[in-house]
């Protein structure tokens, strides 16, 4: 493997302890808010932000978020401190480090905010760092286009999710999630089917949904702690959390419970069998944790306590053995140099400790008693039994989870237990920092198992609350409730799985064979991006000739049309033409621009031409004098001064026009420019015929002495009333120029390099 | 370009348009100038230093690139719009300092954050047309 270094280099670097440590600490943070959400008092801090537009940086710490934050940031400790022992000596570990804490943080807000745009914000800067973390390994080509696979279904969704937020928050009065989910549900307002579009649209291609599943699996092209990271608690549990966020305001409907339930439900099922259907374990373990992502979707649907708590209890369970599963991946691979479930095998005697938080993990999620994973099934099958499509969501989840116990038994128990085939090296057992997060992992899986009680009353039932958009009976997480239906399913579960796992050998050859007859949604994706390019190409061709003259008639026609169309349409009444009051030096600044004008038309020089164009600017700024506006006069004639200088050394290096190319094109142009010139010599007329409203002057011939200390209003407006527009321009003018130099310097660079050549 | 009497005259006019660009700059509160035509006129100033000695040399008498110089111009100017966080006011509020007094009439001179905004705008203005001017001559 390339993404992890030899075991002997220094790993106790600042930037791996310090983000554990840093992450630690807000673990413990988060940890004083339990009794007080446990009881039923939601944390709320506000920042403004853009008080104007109702956005600020609302921060809500209720039972659901409070739950994630505890799981990302204590995940993501452990995360940290083993990525800093397997990535030890990698000469980009610090970036790693630091794309890993960013993503941390982004998640963190993700899950605390609760202003709709704030979310938004955090949202997409996940789908940012995640991008940067999937694609680490950037010399690897297949590593770069996975990532930008990721980064593209999951931002086109987040911009979906923004068409919906918007939506949702104009529709509601206000951004505030936890306001909208406390004035009750959407359903059958006007726009709720299209908010709930959106929002799907964003959910379902967070959490890799069928059918956008196909970037998930292909994110196992990062180092193996971030795959234990973003497929546990965070990252595509984003899409289950946001369901579960605007689950008050938007559940409830005909529509929600149908598609949630038929996607959740199909991803579930086609998930658990992709997973059997693979060897290598990260693959493995990846589309189990699509399957677990379908599972909680399905849950989502419905709006029964047993159906909602079953979602919570199973997004911690899974949460949990996960991380701990694929930490567990990492260090076999880091032990023996593979991940094939087909060699691996017999490792438990030299990997003790692993193979024990293997097995934790492993129990929890195949659901064994007294593991949390045993309850999260029994809460599952009570919360299927009651929902609506009762009869097409307990078959589904039955295929599922049996098919899950099987994985289970494939990732946990044969590599350990299983017959050894030939390895890469000789097998060791993983140091502390490494195995410290799957063994913490494991116990937690069985402590909350044996406490349902507490788990229930701290994590779990806050979070149910927070999610029904109201308190929580509570008394339904519990070690053993009693002969009954769901138990029975249960049974059924372990025997179906049993039976699965003894003969997964068959059905995974069964299983390649289907798979490649189906359609490959992946190979369709580069088909559709090469569509997508060529479209582009196609399209930039059509409408990019490269030919200014071009650009500018089109620019100009359009002009020409929408002010003409203006004109035509509203009735703007007569002209009144003043010549009085004008003198000997107005008309002979006129007689100077139109015989500047004639000379630029008539010539076949470009140097005269331009010359001649100096004059006409020079008339205007001249104009401008009369009228008073020397800062407008002096920038006019140094702009026209430049402009000269430029074109001239431009033109230096260019022929004398073509008589007949000239000729050729005369026409339409000449009309266009006529027209041009008629239609802003009438606006212009209709301006000056307004009534000139002098309030905006009354202000700032007011204001810039009383306000801004300053006595020449144009600067004064420039530097202190407008200042944002003037900063806007300044950063176009340095982008104008910078865009100019680059082409520049880069055709010069690019002949040079052709000289060389030849 | 060739002609004696320019390339002389040239040296003169440089250091001259320089001053007054400055000179517009610092004026431009009250009286007609300001960073945008002060910036303007420093750019004439090296233009007609380049035509006259070509731009090698008249990069070297800027000394620092006038990318960099565009650039810093505008990280004073967006400093300058954040100075005023501290003061808690809003984005790009003036902040004044009366030096020798507590008000307009009574100090003897001010230090503000508008005229460094101006200064960033000048710098932009300077090195965004000598990046251009500087380009265009080179690229033969």
């Amino acid at each position: 493997m390339a993404d992890h270094s030899d075991p002997n280099a220094p790993w106790k670097s600042v930037s791996g302890i310090g983000t554990s440590a840093i992450t630690a600490l807000l673990f413990v943070f988060f940890l004083q808010y339990l009794p007080g959400v446990a009881a039923g008092d939601p944390v709320r801090w506000v920042i403004p932000w853009i008080p104007s537009l109702d956005v600020n940086l609302t921060f809500w710490i209720d039972g659901l978020s409070l739950m994630f934050a505890l799981l990302i940031t204590g995940i993501g400790a452990m995360v940290m401190l083993y990525a800093a022992k397997y990535l030890a000596g990698h000469p980009q570990y610090d970036r790693f480090a630091l794309y890993l804490f960013s993503f941390m943080l982004s998640m963190l807000g993700l899950v605390l905010a609760d202003n709709l745009i704030a979310l938004f914000v955090f949202w997409e800067l996940t789908t940012f760092t995640s991008y940067l973390l999937i694609g680490f390994s950037h010399t690897d080509p297949k590593s770069r286009r996975n990532a930008l696979q990721a980064l593209l279904l999951t931002a086109a969704g987040g911009l979906a999710l923004l068409a919906g937020f918007i939506m949702l928050g104009i529709t509601q009065g206000t951004f505030e999630m936890s306001q909208i989910n406390a004035s009750g549900s959407l359903v059958g307002q006007e726009y709720y089917t299209l908010i709930l579009f959106f929002v799907l649209a964003g959910a379902f291609t967070k959490s890799a949904q069928v059918p956008f599943h196909f970037w998930l699996p292909n994110a196992m092209a990062a180092p193996t702690p971030v795959s234990a990271y973003l497929h546990s608690a965070t990252m595509v549990k984003a899409g289950v959390y946001l369901l579960a966020r605007t689950h008050p305001a938007l559940s409830g409907s005909d529509l929600w419970i149908w598609i949630l339930s038929i996607f959740g439900a199909v991803t579930a099922v086609f998930a658990s069998f992709m997973a059997l259907r693979q060897t290598d374990l990260k693959q493995t373990l990846a589309y189990t944790t699509l399957m677990a992502l379908g599972t909680l979707v399905m849950f989502l649907a419905g709006s029964t306590g047993y159906a909602i708590t079953a979602a919570m209890t199973f997004l911690l369970v899974h949460s949990l053995y996960k991380a701990g599963l694929f930490l567990t991946i990492g260090i076999i691979d880091h032990g023996t140099g593979t991940r094939d479930a087909n060699v691996l095998g017999g490792l438990a005697k030299a990997m003790p400790i692993t193979a024990v938080a293997a097995a934790m993990a492993g129990l929890a999620m195949a659901g064994i008693p007294p593991f949390l994973g045993f309850i999260a099934k029994e809460v599952a099958y009570a919360g299927a039994l009651e929902m609506r499509l009762v009869i097409f969501v307990v078959p589904m989840a039955l295929v599922a989870f049996a098919l899950m116990f099987a994985v289970a038994g494939i990732v946990a128990y044969k590599p350990f237990y299983g017959p050894q085939g030939k390895l890469p090296h000789k097998p060791h057992e993983g140091p502390w920092p490494m195995l410290l997060g799957p063994v913490v992992l494991g116990v937690l899986g069985l402590a909350f198992g044996l406490l349902p009680g507490l788990s229930a009353y701290y994590l779990i039932e806050p979070a149910v609350a927070a999610v029904m958009g109201a308190p929580d009976t509570g008394g339904r997480v519990k070690l053993w409730a009693g002969f009954n239906l769901p138990l029975l399913l249960s049974l059924v579960t372990f025997a179906l799985g049993f039976v699965i796992y003894l003969k997964h050998q068959a059905l995974r050859e069964r299983l390649a064979r289907i798979e490649a007859r189906g359609p490959d949604l992946d190979a369709g994706w580069d088909v559709f991006l090469d569509k997508f390019m060529a479209l582009a190409k196609g399209q930039t061709k059509l409408i990019q000739t490269g030919v200014l003259r071009q650009y500018m008639f089109a620019t100009f026609a359009v002009f020409a049309a929408t002010v003409l169309v203006t004109l035509l349409t509203r009735n703007v009444g007569g002209l009144s033409l003043g010549f009085a009051g004008l003198g000997f030096m107005e008309w002979g600044v006129a007689a100077l621009i139109v015989a500047g004008t004639v000379l630029v038309l008539l010539t076949s020089s470009r140097i005269v031409a331009l010359v001649a164009l100096g004059v006409v600017g020079i008339g205007v700024a001249l104009i401008f004098i009369m009228y008073s506006a020397p800062d407008v006069a002096i920038t006019q004639l140094l702009v026209e001064l430049l402009v000269v200088v430029l074109l001239a050394l431009a033109f230096l290096k260019m022929p004398n026009l073509d008589p007949t190319g000239v000729q050729k094109h005369s026409f339409a142009n000449a009309a266009l420019a006529t027209t041009i010139g008629v239609l802003t010599t009438i606006v212009l007329l209709l301006v000056v015929d307004q009534p000139f409203d002098r309030r905006l002057t009354e202000f700032f011939e007011a204001a810039s002495w009383t306000e801004a200390f300053g006595r020449n209003i144009v600067n004064v407006i420039l530097v202190d009333f407008r200042t944002l527009d003037t900063f806007g321009e300044i950063a176009v003018v340095i982008i104008a120029a910078l865009g100019a130099f680059v082409l520049l310097k880069g055709a010069a660079k690019a002949r040079a390099a052709k000289g060389e050549k030849e | 370009m060739n002609s004696i009497i320019f390339t002389a005259a040239a040296r003169l006019l440089v250091a001259l348009l320089f001053v007054f660009s400055l000179f517009m700059l610092l004026r431009g509160h009250h009286l007609p100038g300001g960073g945008f035509i002060g910036g303007l006129i420093g750019a004439v100033a090296f233009i007609v230093y380049s035509l006259a000695a070509g731009p090698a040399e008249a990069r070297l008498a800027l000394r620092i690139s006038p990318e960099v110089i565009a650039m810093v111009g505008l990280g004073i100017a967006l400093l300058a719009g954040m100075f005023s966080f501290f003061m808690g006011d809003p984005f790009f509020t003036g902040q004044w300092y009366w030096v020798g007094g507590d008000s307009y009439e009574t100090s003897v001179f001010s230090i503000n954050t508008v005229l460094v905004f101006d200064i960033g705008v000048y710098l932009v203005v300077l090195g965004g047309i000598l990046s251009l001017t500087y380009a265009f001559e080179e690229e033969t």
